[in-house]
């Protein structure tokens, strides 16, 4: 090579697509990477990493109750995710299903703590989640309108809503539907109002599996699905096949908030026993990462916000067993997330260095002096 | 006359992703010499002058300027070389003058000293006869003065050697004959120029050389003067072509299309279309002709439902049954009416088609709505695609590989196989041959011609006057949002036309 042309030392090239089982190899490699910081994180406090793992996996599924309560952990992040699906897909940045979990939560427990004599409890908790379902969408439809009549921006009007409808939990808290005088605590449901266990787990971990196929069929075999994919690549082509878009929006983001809000009943009815606050608990931002690691395959979310529960549960016990602080779950559930989402960087382009295969070398003179 | 050598290629090979497209390419520029670049769309013109101009690093190969072995990394790396392109799509900022443009991004010490600098760029436009203001901001520039900010930009840099990419696509025949006159004062001067085209006329009028790329391999270069536009057709696309398009008449032409006074505002109010008026007839190819940007994409889409029409009307005539107007209809009343409209917009993949889908996805694009029941039929638009697939030889590995991923000539081959499948009564086009290679534009043309001798009524949008000239019946001239005239597309001459899209012709110049 000529001393005077030097090539820059790093250069990008778009790939074409990567064999799937490639693709699959880097990204469970940049997992078995996440593990690897992790453990050094975990070394650098004195602790055994390969121990440390091990209390994660015992204390989030060794036993059947740490099994139950690592269900009880995935199931609204898996809801959720398949709620926000098809609005990411139609690239509608609905960040608002932890409100939209939140307004279901409330009339679901409406019907749970003024209902509960009125009719059976098997009706009632039929009542609860429709209602529950229909609070979540009539909530999400309010910035839909917006942005469908006006071309609002969905992002920060669907956040604001969050913290407005949790605002309104707070009053009923304090207000009128508080318990015992001064305690700013809803009272519990009566036994009535509970979703029954099914295996020792509320059944809402049937109801969200039956969701999972649901979604999946809505959004690769329906009409609606497929104005959904057609919206989501471009609006202007949607236009041109004479899709309605303001009211696709609309309809998507109601059922979107529906299935958020019937994630609302399942955590307040099934898990919680009653309303507060802190019901949606930050599951309306972690779906996000789950749907998009999962990149948007409702089969595939099963897995991620499986595993996000592990995490989650596993660091309690590491605290309680290990004394490694819970912090240091999130740190390595951080690091998980970003080498899975920075592995994707992978897949889509390579490297290529300095002095590497495609320089001019040896075989190019070869070609120079066929070409001459 | 000595010729000096300006820059050197050899060997030089880019590839993206398995697509080479430059193989193994060796080029030579002389000093004082217009060179034209020649190849159909795709076939890396500008992958190799981007090459020189720091825009992509080559995989293999050497560049060397005056007959030293260079490096080109970046833009900058491209001026100090002396290297300057001049890109089909100007990079310039709308909110600054002419002469903010020119100096953005230059490094000099010191404070900015604008009024020098305009003196400068007047120093640079006296010496070559440029027409611009450097005090005039970009947002009030026509396309042309744009294209010339762009060039002086690359003088100003001191750029010697200057790459125009497609520089006439855009301009009037008037303006066009205009720089053609600039590049021959600034090869006077001394100055290195390639030119990339796929025109040959300007080949013909313009260069010293040729050299002529296909599908990535450089087939050769010649001198002008040495050679024909039929043996550069030749080596273009490899075997003899003839430039002969089809266009028989149709026997019995019925009102199809009737505008009335169409007008139509955009967002921010700007007037687009003024009192258009004209009918377009069942049997027959309407071209219409004018600058970019003239109203075209506008009047197309106000017929079809998705632009607001502000006054006017639109009546449709089918064979044999009542009229009615269009205007005020979404597309879907349009189509619930029994209007068989179809339409190839200019943006396919923005507007015509879903490039993360496969053909059988943009098959359904039609037929979506179809069937009863909440789940679509996918079985007929996956056999429509396979059918279009077969009959206009897409290449795809499959019904499902997402289009955008195919390339430019195969996205249109499906949409407007898609569009003519639906058996038209109307069928309007936009640019549908832009960025197609010959054969492929000759599929598309013979495809309109069999949709007009079907008796549909084809208009036709252009940007080639040639093409306008050789397939239309009729071709409408659009000129700032208002018809400037209708000529016979058997009779009228290209200057004539060129005069109805500036204005010139019988009325005032603007």
């Amino acid at each position: 090579m000529n001393p005077e042309t030097k090539t820059p030392l790093v250069r990008l090239a778009k790939r074409e697509a990567m064999e799937p089982w490639k693709a699959w190899c880097i990204r469970i490699g940049s997992i078995l990477l996440a593990l690897v910081l992790g453990g050094l994180l975990i070394a650098a406090l004195g602790k055994n990493p390969l121990a440390a793992y091990g209390t994660i996996l015992d204390g989030s599924l060794g036993r059947a109750s740490a099994l139950r309560q690592t269900a009880k952990i995935a199931i609204p992040l898996l809801g959720t995710a398949l709620a926000i699906a098809p609005c990411f897909k139609m690239r509608f940045w609905n960040i608002g299903a932890e409100g939209q979990i939140t307004a279901g939560a409330i009339a679901a427990s409406y019907f749970a703590l003024f209902w509960v004599d009125k009719v059976p409890s098997a009706l009632l908790l039929v009542i609860m989640g429709l209602s529950g379902a229909l609070a979540g969408g009539l909530w999400a439809l309010i910035p839909a309108f917006f942005k469908a009549r006006w071309n609002t921006n969905e992002t920060l009007f669907t956040l604001m809503m969050n913290y407005i409808i949790i605002g309104v939990v707070r009053w009923l808290q304090g207000g009128p539907w508080e318990g015992r005088p001064g305690s700013q605590i809803i009272p519990q449901f009566d036994s009535a109002a509970c979703l029954p266990k099914v295996f020792g787990v509320h059944c809402g971990w049937i109801i969200v599996l039956i969701l999972v196929v649901f979604i999946y069929i809505y959004m690769r075999y329906t009409k609606h699905g497929y104005e959904i994919a057609v919206i989501g690549d471009s609006v202007n082509t949607a236009r041109y096949a004479g899709m309605n878009v303001g009211r696709v929006i609309m309809r998507t983001m109601f059922l979107s908030g529906a299935i958020s809000g019937l994630v609302g009943f399942i955590v307040a009815s099934g898990a919680d026993n009653t309303l507060h606050d802190g019901v949606a608990a930050g599951v309306g931002f972690t779906a996000i990462t789950v749907a998009w690691l999962a990149q948007l395959n409702p089969f595939a979310m099963i897995a991620i916000s499986g595993m996000l529960a592990i995490l989650s549960k596993g660091a309690d016990t590491l605290h309680t067993r290990m004394d490694v602080p819970a912090s240091i779950s999130d740190i390595i559930t951080g690091m998980l997330l970003f080498c899975m989402l920075g592995c994707e960087f992978f897949i889509n382009y390579r490297l290529i260095f300095r002095g590497g295969k495609s320089s001019p070398e040896a075989p190019d003179g070869k070609e120079a002096v066929k070409h001459a | 006359m000595e010729t000096v050598c300006a820059i050197e290629m050899r060997n030089i090979t880019k590839r993206f992703g398995s697509v080479t497209a430059n193989d193994h390419i060796n080029f030579r520029l002389n000093r004082g010499e217009i060179l034209a670049l020649l190849g159909e769309n795709g076939s890396g013109k500008t992958t190799l002058m981007n090459m020189l101009s720091g825009i992509y690093f080559p995989d293999e190969g050497e560049i060397f300027v005056n007959g030293k072995p260079v490096s080109i990394r970046s833009p900058k790396d491209a001026y100090d070389n002396g290297i300057g392109m001049i890109h089909q799509h100007y990079k310039l900022v709308d909110v600054f003058t002419a002469a903010e443009n020119i100096v953005l991004g230059l490094h000099e010490s010191g404070r900015l000293d604008i009024k020098a600098v305009n003196e400068k760029v007047r120093a640079i436009c006296e010496k070559y006869g440029f027409d611009i203001d450097p005090t005039q901001k970009i947002y009030d520039m026509s396309v042309s003065q744009k294209q010339t900010v762009e060039i002086v930009k690359v003088l100003y840099r001191g750029a010697d050697i200057l790459i125009l990419d497609e520089p006439t696509a855009v301009l009037t025949p008037q303006e066009t004959e205009k720089l053609f006159s600039i590049l021959r004062s600034m090869k006077a001067d001394g100055k290195a120029i390639v030119i990339i085209t796929h025109k040959l006329h300007e080949v013909m009028e313009l260069s010293d050389r040729v050299a002529v790329l296909r599908k990535g391999a450089s087939i050769g270069t010649v001198a002008t003067c040495e050679t024909s536009p039929q043996a550069l057709t030749d080596m273009m696309v490899g075997h003899a072509v003839t430039l002969n398009i089809q266009r028989p008449q149709y026997e019995h032409p019925e009102k199809r299309l009737e505008l009335q006074g169409i007008t139509c505002f955009d967002a921010e109010g700007v007037k687009k279309l003024d009192d258009v008026s004209f009918t377009a007839m069942g049997g027959e190819i309407l071209g219409i002709a004018g600058i970019a940007g003239s109203g075209q994409k506008e009047l197309l889409e106000a017929i079809a439902g998705l632009y607001p029409v502000a006054s006017g009307s639109i009546r449709y005539s089918p064979a044999g049954r009542e009229p009615s107007d269009l205007v005020g209809k979404t597309p879907m009343q349009i189509k619930k009416a029994g209007v068989a409209m179809a339409f190839v917009p200019e943006d396919r993949l923005g507007m015509g088609l879903v490039g993360s889908m496969g053909m059988t996805g943009n098959m359904m694009l039609r037929s979506w709505r179809k069937g009863k029941g909440a789940f679509v039929n996918s079985r007929d638009p996956n056999e429509l695609a396979r059918q279009v697939w077969k009959e206009l030889d897409v290449v795809t590995p499959s019904t499902e590989f997402p289009v955008r991923r195919m390339s430019g000539g195969n996205v249109q081959k499906v949409l407007v196989g898609r569009e003519i499948a639906s058996a038209p009564s109307v069928l309007m086009t936009a640019y549908a041959v832009r960025g197609l290679d010959i054969n492929t534009s000759y599929t598309i043309y013979n495809l309109l011609t069999e949709q007009k001798m079907k008796g549909v009524a084809v208009i036709f949008v252009g940007e080639d006057l040639d093409v306008l000239l050789e397939l239309c019946d009729r071709i409408l001239v659009l000129c700032g949002g208002k018809v400037s005239g209708v000529v016979d597309g058997r009779t009228a001459s290209k200057e004539e036309i060129g005069l109805l899209m500036t204005r010139v012709g019988g009325k005032e110049a603007e």
